[in-house]
This record gives structure tokens, C-alpha cells and sequence, in this order.
């Protein structure tokens, strides 16, 4: 029922570089050259003729140009990215989505497919109606279309596979765990499937029909035992692999999901820092024995 | 608490959980997230504890210092309890927005030590009438994860059970002015008796079912709750309802007797791990740095 334990009992989670090649990493304030000639990029600052880090993470250098990316920052967003993200404002015309980015994306009301679809321009009365399709903590899945000037995201769910979320569990992790894959609609074998933003939003939910409707059709009946016990584990998978560093994508956290039900762990099990630490070192054990 | 955003269908998806007694990370309705815990980690405090359950980090320094009793009970100590949101902990508590939930996890604090079954301050006495001990009882919220009451009533518990007061004597001399005098080995000290400290749980209603240690989540989707603290011997000693919606008399019964069941549970627990920390050595302190 309650689960207390001392500090020193939980164990240090050791991270392993997937390469051997050591990378040039930096801290905020550290040298990176005395070098002139370099053009400054993001995340680097000068200072009497020499270049300086002002984030954490590791130096990439392209022909003259140096900058910094961090190991854990906002979602830095890239055209025909797959993210998630919740509405937080319904204006004139879009909607203002919160994905985890600097500033707010923005999905257009004419980037957004109309039920049953028709193919048509938006009038007055689509606007007035925007509110019944969308409205404030709804969680839309989308691709980012374009970038604005100022950074922002324009998205857009032009497809039968974006659109509103329907029942499932949402969490949250950082951008930088997220490998860019071909696709990121996953239907796992266990009976879950997953939606992988690179926001670092991971969505599980339910196993998605094919025909998917494009989020006009929300289902909002009880979802059955066995289903849920599927979600409640893959999150908690997932948890755990974004709780020790490691790369989230299909194989991993399906091998994460196996690990645990080898090991016999209950799903709150994988709550515990210990059984946390197992799951991901099991993982990797895994990643190791196909590589040979 | 902080404001979380969620769609129907996520809210649909939780009260059928809850329904199943199958939650979103797989616990059942009275399962709490694993919670991991230190004492002593201020070292310029007569005790501190640091306790995190989930996404919720709680620090607690306890200080002692001599004053005069309250006239009303001049064979007593007391505790003064402060409770400071840090702006860290989540972008509601910038600024004053912190000030109104701390001041009501204070209120509910000294509450619930109030009754005389929960610590016996005539141990903080040291002169009748003219000195005694003041606890000064500092909770810093470090980060905001949901169910803060029980967070924050487990660290003070800790604390206090960490506590060392220093021994004093009283020389009366041949005026009348007694003199006190301070013990100069500063292994000296003596502690209190915790056993009885009540521990909070919070229980929020979800649909006809209720639920232990809510996550975020879960505290948007429920309209209302209660907040017991529950003494070592399984007695209540102050409850506060929580939020806008209103409880049947029946379910409130109901909670109250589940909200004193894990409260003893979750009691026990917490001392047969606060007696194995102590026979831990110095050596083993974690602190912040993991």
C-alpha cells in the first residue's frame, strides 16, 4: 500500500554512451576555442576574441559555423515533425496548441480537415463552429507544415491519421529521448497503441482502428480491462526509459514491456526506483545481445 | 494545487480507472507512489528532513529556541509552523500566488497538532512560567507533484523525529534569578516522542469511488475530497474538506474510517524506517546530489 524508502537505499543508474567517440561536451561558461574566424551559432557567446558555451550539451561544428545543443531544452521544432499537442486558446481562425516549444504553435482553421471530407473554403459559420471540434485541453496530434518568423509552429492535420486524441494516457518526456523514426503511429503487439511527438508528448492509447476518422468520432466507452492493464504497463515503461536516458522508440519500449513481463513485475512495480533501474538495465542487456 | 488541463476523453478515461480500480500508472484506489526519504541533511538545523513522493519535494528544517510560554499555558512549549511555496515549484506559485496554499497547509498544520493526543509539549518545558522550548517548523515546497498535504505532513514528521534539543539545567542560585545552563557536549540532547505525530491523507472522490494520493490528474478530474490527519493510534484529529463540490454524509463516513485505516498504515511504515535510518552511518547521506 505505501511504499517508503531511505535515500541511500536507491541505486545510482550508471548512463552509457551509446558511441565510444568521446563528444566535445561543454558546460555554461566553458571554452570551446580561442580560434578566430568561427562564426557564432546558437548557444555560444564571445568574449575577448574567444568562443564560450552558455548551455549545456555537446559542440556541433558545421565548416565555420560552432554551436551549442543542449541536452535538455524546449522542443526545437523542424518541418513534417509529428507532435502532439493541447489546446490552450481557440482565436480567430486557429487555435494556439501548447507543445512544449518556446512559444505556443498555431493550427489553422484551413489546416484542418472537415468531418465527412469535404473539401471546401472555410466560411463564417466553420469559424463559429471551431469551438465544437476543438476546445480548450482538447489533445490534437498534428505535423508541423511551416515555421513563422518568430519561431512559432504552424501545424497541420491534413491526413486521416492526425486529429483529436480520443481515451488514453498522456506523458510527457523530454524532446531529446525522442529518435526521429519513418513513422510514429505505432500498434503494439500487446494491445496499445502509441503516438510518438517529438515534442516529447508520447500518447498511449487503446489499439487504433485502421480506418482511423480523423478525430471526429470520439469513443468514450469504457475501455476493457486487459487494454488498460496494456497502457497502464507501456507507461509505465516508458516512464522508467525517459527516467533513466534512454532512447524512446517502438523497439525499446517494447522491450522494456517484455523485460517487465518476464520478470513477473506488477504494473505499480515498475513504480519503484529499484524495479526502475532493473527494467532499463535489462534493456540494454537486450540491445547488447542483438547487436552481436 | 496547480492547474492541469485535460480533455473528456482523458476524464472519461481516469473515472472508469478509477471505476476498475485500475489507475492511469497501474495503482489501486489505496496505493500511494513510492516515496523516498532522508533526515539530517541540514546540518545547521536541530533537524530536517527532505521527503519526495512522485514529482513532490518537500524540505523541512526544524529549529529550537527558548522563550516564554503563552500565558495560558505556562507549563507548555509550542510549535510554530511556516510553510513557504517556492516559485520553483510551479509557475502558479510566482510571485504572491504561493501565499494562499501555504497559509491553508499551515492553518491545517497547526490543526491537527492542536489536540493534546498528538505531542506532549509539556516536554518542551523548561521553567514553569518563564522558559520554555519554541519549535520553529520551516517547510520549503520545493516541487509540486499532487498531494501536498501528505507530502508535507511526512516531512514534518521526520523532522521532528530527527530533532535533537539540548539538554538543559537550572541552577538557581542564591538570588532569585535562576540561571540556565547549556550542556557543552553537543551529543547531549534528547528527543521527542513522535509516535503519535498524525500523518495527512488526502482523499479525493472520483465518480462513487474514492482514491488515496491523487496525481494531478486525478485531483482535475474530482470535484471534491478530504484532508484527515490521523494520529500514531489511529485517532483523527482534524479534517478539512477540499474543493467546490459537495460529499453525501454516508461517503463522507466511509472516507473518514479508509482515510484513518491508511493513515495508521502509512504510520507505522514511516517509523520502522525512520528507527532504520538512524543505525545508518554519517557516510551514507545522499543529499541533493542525486
Amino acid at each position: 500500500m505505501v511504499d517508503i524508502r531511505l535515500a541511500s537505499e536507491v541505486p545510482p543508474f550508471h548512463i552509457v554512451a551509446d558511441s565510444t567517440e568521446p563528444k566535445h561536451l561543454v558546460t555554461p561558461g566553458s571554452l570551446i576555442t580561442k580560434e578566430t574566424g568561427f562564426m557564432r551559432g546558437h548557444g555560444t557567446y564571445m568574449q575577448d576574441d574567444c568562443l564560450y558555451s552558455s548551455v549545456a550539451g555537446v559542440v556541433e561544428r558545421v565548416n565555420q559555423l560552432i554551436s551549442v545543443r543542449p541536452l535538455k531544452s524546449r522542443y526545437h521544432g523542424e518541418i513534417g515533425d509529428v507532435v502532439i499537442g493541447r489546446v490552450t486558446e481557440v482565436s480567430q481562425k486557429r487555435w494556439k496548441l501548447d507543445t512544449n516549444a518556446r512559444l505556443d504553435s498555431v493550427l489553422l482553421l484551413q489546416s484542418v480537415n472537415l468531418p465527412g471530407g469535404e473539401l471546401r473554403r472555410r466560411s463564417a459559420e466553420d469559424e463559429l463552429a471551431m469551438r465544437q471540434y476543438l476546445k480548450e485541453g482538447d489533445l490534437v496530434s498534428a505535423e508541423v507544415q511551416n515555421i513563422f518568423n518568430d519561431g512559432a509552429l504552424s501545424l497541420h492535420t491534413r491526413s486521416m491519421k492526425y486529429g483529436k486524441l480520443s481515451q488514453g494516457c498522456l506523458i510527457k518526456v523530454s524532446p531529446s529521448l525522442i529518435r526521429r523514426q519513418k513513422t510514429h503511429f505505432h500498434n503494439l503487439p500487446c494491445g496499445a497503441s502509441i503516438i510518438m511527438g517529438n515534442n516529447g508528448f508520447v500518447w498511449i492509447c487503446p489499439t487504433l482502428l485502421d480506418d482511423g476518422a480523423g478525430g471526429f468520432v470520439q469513443n468514450l466507452e469504457t475501455v476493457p480491462h486487459a487494454d488498460r492493464q496494456a497502457i497502464s504497463r507501456l507507461r509505465n515503461c516508458v516512464t522508467a526509459l525517459a527516467h533513466c536516458k534512454m532512447m524512446i522508440y517502438d523497439t525499446s519500449i517494447m522491450h522494456a514491456y517484455e523485460a517487465s513481463v518476464n520478470a513477473g513485475l506488477e504494473i505499480k512495480d515498475l513504480l519503484l526506483p529499484d524495479k526502475i533501474k532493473e527494467i532499463a538495465l535489462m534493456v540494454r542487456k537486450q540491445f547488447e545481445m542483438e547487436k552481436e | 494545487m496547480a492547474e492541469i488541463l485535460l480533455s473528456e476523453a482523458e476524464k472519461a478515461y481516469i473515472h472508469h480507472g478509477v471505476q476498475d480500480d485500475l489507475r492511469c500508472d497501474g495503482r489501486t484506489r489505496l496505493d500511494y507512489r513510492p516515496i523516498i526519504l532522508e533526515t539530517g541533511l541540514v546540518s545547521n538545523a536541530s533537524g530536517s528532513a527532505r521527503l519526495r513522493l512522485a514529482n513532490s519535494d518537500i524540505l523541512v528544517g526544524v529549529k529550537v529556541e527558548l522563550a516564554s510560554p503563552l500565558p495560558d499555558k505556562p507549563k507548555e512549549g509550542r510549535l510554530e509552523f511556516f510553510v513557504d511555496c517556492s516559485a520553483n515549484a510551479t509557475p502558479e506559485f510566482e510571485g504572491r500566488g504561493g501565499e494562499d496554499l501555504a497559509n491553508e497547509i499551515c492553518r491545517f498544520l497547526q490543526r491537527s497538532y492542536a489536540s493534546g493526543d498528538t505531542i506532549n509539549l509539556s516536554e518542551l518545558s523548561v521553567l514553569t512560567g518563564q522558559q520554555c522550548w519554541v519549535l520553529y517548523v520551516d517547510i520549503l515546497i520545493l516541487e509540486c507533484g499532487g498531494n501536498l498535504y501528505d507530502a508535507v505532513s511526512l516531512a514534518v514528521k521526520s523532522a521532528l523525529y530527527a530533532t535533537q534539543i539540548p539538554s538543559i539545567k537550572v541552577a538557581t542560585m542564591d538570588g532569585d534569578q535562576p540561571e540556565l545552563e547549556l550542556s557543552d557536549d553537543p551529543y547531549d540532547t534528547k528527543r521527542l516522542n513522535t509516535e503519535n505525530i498524525p500523518c495527512v491523507v488526502t482523499l479525493m472522490k472520483i465518480g462513487n469511488h474514492y482514491l488515496v494520493d491523487p496525481t494531478p490528474e486525478e485531483e482535475c478530474c474530482s470535484s471534491s475530497g478530504i484532508v484527515v490527519a490521523v494520529s500514531g493510534n489511529k485517532k483523527i484529529t482534524a479534517v478539512r474538506k477540499i474543493g467546490s463540490g459537495s460529499l453525501h454524509p454516508d461517503s463522507l463516513v466511509s472516507m473518514l474510517k479508509t482515510g484513518s485505516e491508511v493513515g495508521a498504515v502509512v504510520n507505522t511504515i514511516l517509523m520502522k524506517k525512520l528507527l532504520e535510518e538512524e543505525t545508518l552511518e554519517v557516510s551514507q547521506k545522499v543529499g541533493f546530489m542525486r
